[in-house]
Order: C-alpha cells, then sequence, then structure tokens
C-alpha cells in the first residue's frame, strides 16, 4: 500500500508549559528566552523550521 | 548530373537544421544554467536530428524505403532525450533549495525533446525544397519559416498573460505569515519573523478568468514561480533555514495565489517581472471554460 505523504517530520516539542504536550520527545524550558534559544539550536541542528502553537510550544518540524 | 544534387540538398538541410537547434539552445537560457557539456550533447544530437531529417527526401527519391525506419529510430532517441533531461533534473532537484518540482522539469524534458522535431523538420524542408526547387536560397527560407513557426509555437503562454500580479502586503497575525488574509505558513521564530517582516516581498496574482485561475491553482505551477524567482533574483536561504523558503498559497475565496520570497534582490520590480515570465506548464494547465459545465458554472 502506498504511504500517505506526510506534510513534515515532528523532531521534538520544545515547550514552558509541561501540560500542554504528551507523546513527543519534549524540552522542558524555563521561560520563553529560553525556548526561544532551544528552538532555535534545534532548528539549525535538525535543519527544521519552527512552530509556534501559541500555547506555550513549539513544535520542531522538518519539512 | 544527379548524384550531385541530393548531397546540396543534404549539405542545406544539415546546416539549416543545426542552426536551428543552436538558436533553440540560446532561447532556453530561463530554464538551464548553462554548462558546456550539456550544450555539446545537444547540439550534437541536434546534427544528428538533422541528419536524418536532411537525408530522408533525396533518399525516398532513390527508392531507398529503409530510410523510413531511420525516422523511427530516430524518434525514439528523441524520447530518450526527454528521459535523460528528466533525470538528470529529478536528480538535481533533490539538492536545489528551491526545487523545481516534477510538472516544471517534466515540461523542460519535453521541451528538449520538441525542439529536436523542429530540427528535423526544419532540416526535411530545407533539404526537400532543394532537391525539387534546385534553388539554394529558396530552401533555406523554407527552412527559416518552418523554424520561425517552431519558435513561436513552441514559445507557449507565460504566467502574465493569464494572471494581473501585482504587490501585496505581507504581516504577521501572531505567528502566522499572511498576505491579504492568505495564511502561507506558521513561523514560530521571532528572529524569524523580523527576517520576513525586513526582507520579504508580496506578490499577489488575480487569475483573468476561470481557465486562468484553476491552472494557477496548481500546485507545479506554483512551484515554479517559486523556482524561477529564487534562481532568478538569488536564494536568500540555506539548508538549515527552511523557515525563509518562499512559497506560494491559495485565497480559495476568489482563486487569487499569494507569492511571499525572501531574495537576495529585495527589489518588487523585478520580481513581478520574473512571476509574469514564469512559463506555464502543460502539466498545470486547466480549461474548465472549453467545455460546457464549466461555462455553466462559471456564470
Amino acid at each position: 500500500m502506498e504511504q500517505i505523504e506526510t506534510v513534515g517530520d515532528i523532531i521534538a516539542a520544545v515547550t514552558i508549559d509541561r501540560e500542554s504536550v504528551a507523546g513527543l520527545p519534549t524540552i522542558v524550558a524555563r521561560d520563553e528566552k529560553e525556548r526561544e534559544r532551544i528552538a532555535n539550536y534545534m532548528a539549525r541542528i535538525f535543519q527544521a523550521v519552527v512552530h509556534d502553537l501559541e500555547n506555550g510550544t513549539y513544535l520542531i518540524v522538518r519539512h | 548530373m544527379v548524384p550531385e544534387l541530393p548531397w546540396m540538398a543534404v549539405f542545406l538541410g544539415v546546416v539549416a537544421g543545426t542552426v536551428a537547434r543552436l538558436m533553440l539552445l540560446r532561447v532556453d537560457y530561463r530554464q538551464y544554467p548553462t554548462y558546456p557539456e550539456a550544450y555539446l550533447s545537444h547540439l550534437a544530437i541536434g546534427v544528428l536530428a538533422a541528419f536524418t531529417g536532411a537525408a530522408v527526401l533525396p533518399a525516398l527519391q532513390e527508392h531507398q524505403w529503409t530510410a523510413a525506419t531511420f525516422l523511427v529510430l530516430v524518434g525514439q532517441q528523441f524520447t530518450g532525450v526527454r528521459d535523460m533531461e528528466r533525470r538528470y533534473l529529478s536528480r538535481i532537484d533533490r539538492v536545489e533549495l528551491v526545487p523545481r518540482g516534477p510538472a516544471y522539469i517534466e515540461g523542460m524534458a519535453r521541451a528538449f525533446e520538441a525542439r529536436n522535431y523542429v530540427v528535423m523538420a526544419v532540416a526535411l524542408l530545407t533539404s526537400g525544397v532543394a532537391l525539387f526547387s534546385h534553388n539554394p536560397l529558396l530552401a533555406l527560407l523554407g527552412g527559416a519559416a518552418v523554424g520561425v513557426l517552431g519558435f513561436v509555437v513552441m514559445r507557449g503562454k507565460t504566467v502574465g498573460d493569464i494572471a494581473r500580479v501585482r504587490p501585496g502586503r505581507l504581516e504577521f497575525n501572531g505567528s502566522l505569515l499572511e498576505i491579504e488574509g492568505v495564511v502561507l505558513m506558521d513561523v514560530g521564530l521571532r528572529d524569524a519573523r523580523e527576517k520576513w517582516r525586513e526582507r520579504g516581498l508580496a506578490v499577489v496574482l488575480e487569475p483573468i478568468d476561470e481557465n486562468a485561475r484553476d491552472t494557477l491553482a496548481s500546485p507545479g505551477q506554483r512551484q515554479a514561480m517559486v523556482h524561477d524567482a529564487a534562481a532568478i533574483l538569488g536564494v536568500y536561504i540555506d539548508v538549515d533555514t527552511p523557515e525563509l523558503t518562499p512559497l506560494a498559497r491559495r485565497d480559495l475565496r476568489s482563486g487569487n495565489v499569494v507569492l511571499a520570497a525572501m531574495l537576495m534582490e529585495p527589489d518588487i520590480g523585478p520580481l513581478l517581472e520574473v512571476v509574469k515570465r514564469t512559463p506555464l506548464l502543460e502539466a498545470s494547465v486547466r480549461r474548465p471554460n472549453s467545455v460546457r459545465p464549466g461555462r455553466r458554472a462559471a456564470d
């Protein structure tokens, strides 16, 4: 069977709200500044894009 | 006296065909960055095409019916040219920062194939006229006429023919990158949003009719515009900054297409020009207006 093409692979979540993420590799940041920095590093490391769910969580997605 | 004439006809045909191939090579500068090997191999195949075309009528005149089978063989070679270009371009596409996309590649491969048929037609007509009129000048004129016809037919339409292309306004709604209310993507990083605000260009395409609307809807056609923009005005992204990728999305309400791009040359004028000049792809062109239900739906 043909595999369904996904828009991208979720590498990880970076969040300041531990409660809002489940089932993903998650990095919990202390504050927004740290979250921004970690997300930036992750994006560069994995050549991925940072998406903001605007609930305190960033998703690192490789497209 | 008879044995001399076919040689003249064949010679003229080959020359005319080769010249036609050379001119067609010049026309495709937008599609292909130049490199000598490709020029040489396409020219070589063009000369073969010209020779076959030029030799057909003289051979038939000598009752050499096998000439017809050679035409079939050469036709297969041209299909081979299409395969070769498709394979090459598809492979390259994987390491392009802004890929051409399969639709654009297929269109280019077909164009390369079709050019050889034009070359063959030019050579055939030139040698044919030379053979029967015994007038080299008339022969070359005939060849030139076919060549011009081929040029015109293969020029094809561009995006500018089917859409009004104008600058748009790029803004952020939270982390969503939008142009005139159409969401293009979610940009999470503050730095990336800042870059888009500083350097991002926005283009809006308004299709002129239903045919245009459905043609622009094709993701392949949109990718072609984005690729041309990046190829001609300079890509601003690198492999580790995919959030800066230029892209084009549809406005579902109107059928408009919006395009956002960050380029080395952040001038809106040239970007509009490049978008307008992007060729319409065979794989993308739709004509709902040429069938009755489509026309009725459009009222």
